[in-house]
């Protein structure tokens, strides 16, 4: 399962030329810090300072991340757990949207963007990422499993369905929030923003190091360097929620 | 409040439940702007002839007519997209469950090593290049100069260009990049479990994991099990980037591995023919909601 990854980290401590032997090394010969120093010096020589990039993906990264969590579970709740008119169109427009493919869509909703104001902004990247349904439904379905009982006890005590979504419904589905949490953290940190944002200050790390990293073997080395640096923060969320989920969740389920 | 059933009138209803709607407001009104509005428009522009310079022309069905009756291409764009929902869905879905399920009944420090191992695919999945370095078709390949050095080949295979075993190739990395979501979802679905259900199932004469994966997981996590089925199929009718990242899509040889997506992304971005783009786009948009609505019937027994 790792060993692509794993070959993209040796391939970033290869020399050059051992990219060039038969048969190919799966594993550095001779480990070697140069590709990291290669990227450093490209990237030091780029018409932005490179703190830049990693701040400007940093605060979408965060904004997206962290707002998303709110608005989505606010609205996986009512449609989860209430009954109301319109509820059936509310859910298929959900799953349906699991479906949306920019290749379709990609010209009408850059005319919606124009319109709003949102070309060559960081909230042109943000927003739309916002509207992902995944997360939604993967809250709606993870609802299901907590039962009726425990929200029915706490209005009987004249909490408001605020209140009820706020101090029963978010700790109780942790799992699914840590979940969401590193599909939306993933999905934004590798959007390069490409197609909305030009002027270079406002670009994100994955526009850089995309740059950098254009395929060809000779940039083999550096390329994986700039994927390697790229995987970090991903990884490090990942493994921060998974722990956070198994050690609160373990063993204690969700009492009905 | 919460309840209300229909013997209230319908304004009625609509005014009792505004803490839903208002919860519901953030979220949705975002979902019109940036899903909505553009799926509609999308919609309308199939009926149209827009070339991106030119005011869009109404053409009626004509666009629809030119992709079933004339268009040689897109079935096979078709017969792609279909064989990828057919055998890479239920492969990764199988297999991520059972990984789920094995690594959740593992101790508790072992289970996140596991977790990140299993997950590592998502992580580094937009790095296509390494496998382009794996599946080089020269003699530089990892994959090729592997089965030189144990004799299996002579010559290097052209795994990506060859259409003998492009698809092949492209199916193994999809399932290897499709395991992560539904993976996750399962490891929250299976940890969510009360596990008092457990040790009612023990009273109740459940001797092994077997018996109690089939008669207290599983029905546990319905929800959690449909959630992935609809990932899983969403993924399969949406590939295309990997397709067109290794093989070439559209471009590849006698489109042997062009799904339905690259055919849009071709017509929308090479030909400017958005109009039919937005035609294949609602075919496909129709080929999910009948999946969809199959799946649910599915689970629903």
């Amino acid at each position: 399962m790792v060993l692509p990854f794993v070959y993209a980290v040796a391939s970033s401590f290869k020399p050059p030329t051992e990219f060039f032997l038969f048969p190919p090394p799966f594993f550095p010969i001779n480990p070697v810090f140069d590709n990291y120093k290669d990227l450093s010096v490209v990237l030091s020589n780029m018409w932005v300072p490179f703190e830049r990039y990693v701040f400007n993906s940093t605060v979408i990264a965060a904004i997206t991340s962290v707002v998303y969590l709110f608005i989505a579970a606010m609205s996986a709740f009512p449609l989860a757990k209430h009954d109301f008119p319109g509820k059936k169109v509310f859910l298929s427009v959900i799953t349906l949207a699991l479906m949306f493919t920019p290749a379709i869509t990609g010209i009408p909703q850059y005319v919606v963007m124009t319109q709003l104001g949102l070309i060559d902004n960081m909230w042109g990247v943000i927003l739309p990422a916002l509207s992902s349904t995944l997360g939604v439904y993967l809250c709606i379905n993870y609802l299901e499993i907590i039962p009726d009982t425990i929200l029915e006890s706490a209005r009987i005590d004249g909490a408001n369905e605020i209140r009820v979504w706020w101090s029963i419904i978010m700790p109780n589905i942790k799992p699914s929030l840590f979940t969401m949490l590193i599909f939306e953290f993933q999905a934004i940190w590798m959007s390069s923003g490409g197609n909305v944002l030009y002027s270079e200050q406002y670009k994100t790390l994955p526009a850089a190091l995309g740059q950098v990293a254009t395929a060809g073997i000779a940039r083999a080395g550096v390329g994986s360097a700039a994927s390697v640096i790229m995987m970090i923060p991903p990884l490090v969320i990942f493994i921060i929620s998974q722990t956070i989920v198994i050690d609160t969740m373990t063993h204690s389920g969700i009492k009905g | 409040m919460i309840n209300s059933k229909h013997k209230y009138s319908l304004a009625h209803r609509i005014k009792s439940s505004w803490v839903s709607y208002l919860m519901l407001i953030p979220f949705f009104s975002l979902v019109l702007f940036f899903i909505v509005i553009p799926v509609s428009a999308a919609i309308v522009l199939s009926f149209t002839d827009f070339n991106m310079v030119e005011f869009p022309k109404w053409v009626g069905w004509l666009n629809y007519q030119r992709l079933f009756i004339e268009d040689q291409t897109f079935l096979i764009a078709l017969k792609n997209t279909l064989f990828f929902a057919l055998v890479n869905g239920p492969i990764s879905y199988i297999f991520a469950f059972i990984m789920a399920w094995i690594i959740n009944e593992m101790p508790r420090k072992f289970r996140v090593f596991m977790t990140v191992v299993f997950y590592a695919p998502s992580i580094s999945g937009n790095i296509y290049f390494i496998w382009t370095y794996l599946f080089n078709g020269d003699q530089y390949g990892i994959a090729n100069s592997f089965l030189m050095n144990m004799n299996i080949i002579k010559e290097p295979i052209q795994w990506l260009t060859d259409a003998k075993y492009n698809m092949t190739i492209v199916i193994l990395i999809q399932i290897w990049l499709s395991l992560g979501v539904g993976f996750l979802s399962f490891i929250a679905g299976l940890q969510s479990i009360d596990i008092s259900q457990y040790e009612a199932g023990i009273i109740d004469g459940i001797k092994n994991r077997f018996q109690r994966l089939w008669y207290i997981t599983i029905p546990n996590m319905k929800s959690m099990l449909l959630f992935g089925a609809v990932i899983q199929i969403a993924g399969a009718l949406s590939v295309g980037d990997v397709t067109q990242a290794l093989t070439g899509g559209y471009t590849s040889m006698n489109y042997s591995t062009m799904t339905i997506i690259n055919y849009i992304t071709d017509y929308a971005t090479q030909r400017y023919e958005m109009g039919y783009a937005s035609a294949i786009g609602v075919v496909l948009f129709i080929l999910v909601v009948v999946c969809k609505k199959s799946l649910f019937r599915l689970f629903r027994s």
